[in-house]
């Protein structure tokens, strides 16, 4: 299943994952993820795991290496929405240390805007016209 | 005390990583005649697709080999999973057991599959012969029933 990218203002990509997380379905979750943070090269990357239906530890290899995507461009991960059965996974990877996992996003993203696909291509005309 | 068998069940498939899903929830839905917890149900499946992960990527790392999979359920509500491969074996279990130990640095791995399947499984045990293959049992027993009358 795609997962489905959403993009703030403010240097923001919510990227909400779908379905199982395993070693089969990591490798489409890391693009779909990876291919948005080259394109938007974003401050704060926000994962998503409300429609998770599965996760092993292929899901803390995937987390891993989006932090270190975000930390080479100075950008930080929070994870949001794990549930019990994702979180006692992610309590073995000391990965809270690294990625802060929050209840409530809204103070991330409650004052920054959703731009849709037409706000997307605007902004790289607007980009293009500049040069 | 030897407890009594109560149902068990083969499978083998190869080696491909579409097969993890399938692998998990059969084992899950195997089991589900006795009830188990949803908790339960979840530390299981995970830790079967730890299991049978390590005996795509890492047992058969450039062909398609067999995995073999088998469960028993005992009187005593005790789950045992036997995932076996004929691949090339660990040189050094109690290494590979390591928390952060991994073999593969291409790919995004952990190195945490053992950790979890020990912290969610009561026993885990591995018998491995370099050039031969690997052995993975793991162990849950699940709890007594709530009985409702
Ligand atoms: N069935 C197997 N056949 C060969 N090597 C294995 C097998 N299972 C595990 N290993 C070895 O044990 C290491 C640790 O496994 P694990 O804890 O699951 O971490 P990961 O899969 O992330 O590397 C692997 O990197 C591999 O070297
Ligand atoms: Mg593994």
């Amino acid at each position: 299943m795609d997962t489905e990218i959403r993009i703030y203002t403010g240097g923001i990509i919510y990227a909400v994952i779908c379905g199982d997380i395993d070693h089969h379905t990591a490798k489409g979750i890391r693009s779909d993820i990876d291919k948005a943070i080259i394109e938007r090269d974003p401050k704060l990357l926000i994962l998503d795991f409300s429609r998770v239906t599965f996760m092993d530890s292929s899901g803390i290899g995937l987390v891993m290496g989006r932090y270190r995507q975000m930390a080479d461009r100075g950008g930080e991960v929070i994870l949001t929405e794990v549930v019990g059965y994702i979180r006692k996974v992610f309590q073995l990877s000391g990965i809270d240390r690294l990625t802060k996992i929050v209840g409530d996003v809204s103070r991330y993203i409650g004052c920054e805007q959703r731009l849709d696909e037409e706000d997307i291509k605007e902004e790289k005309t607007d980009e293009a016209k500049a040069y | 005390m030897k407890q009594r068998l109560i149902n068990r069940m083969k499978l083998s498939f190869p080696s491909c990583s579409e097969n993890e899903r399938f692998s998990r929830t059969a084992v899950s839905g195997f089991i589900s005649h006795l009830d188990p917890l949803i908790d339960e149900i979840s530390d299981i499946k995970t830790a079967v697709s730890e299991g049978v992960t390590n005996a795509i990527v890492h047992a058969y790392p450039d062909r398609i080999g067999e995995v073999f999979m088998e469960v028993k359920i005992f009187e005593d509500r005790t789950v045992r999973i036997k995932i076996r491969d004929k691949g090339c074996g660990i040189e050094n279990i109690e290494k590979a057991m390591e928390p952060m130990f991994t073999t593969s640095h291409d790919e995004e791995r952990a190195g945490l599959g053992f950790a979890v399947m020990q912290s969610f499984m009561d026993k885990v045990s591995v018998r491995s012969a370099p050039g031969k293959g690997t052995t993975l049992t793991l162990t849950k027993k699940l709890k007594e029933k709530e009985r409702y009358e």
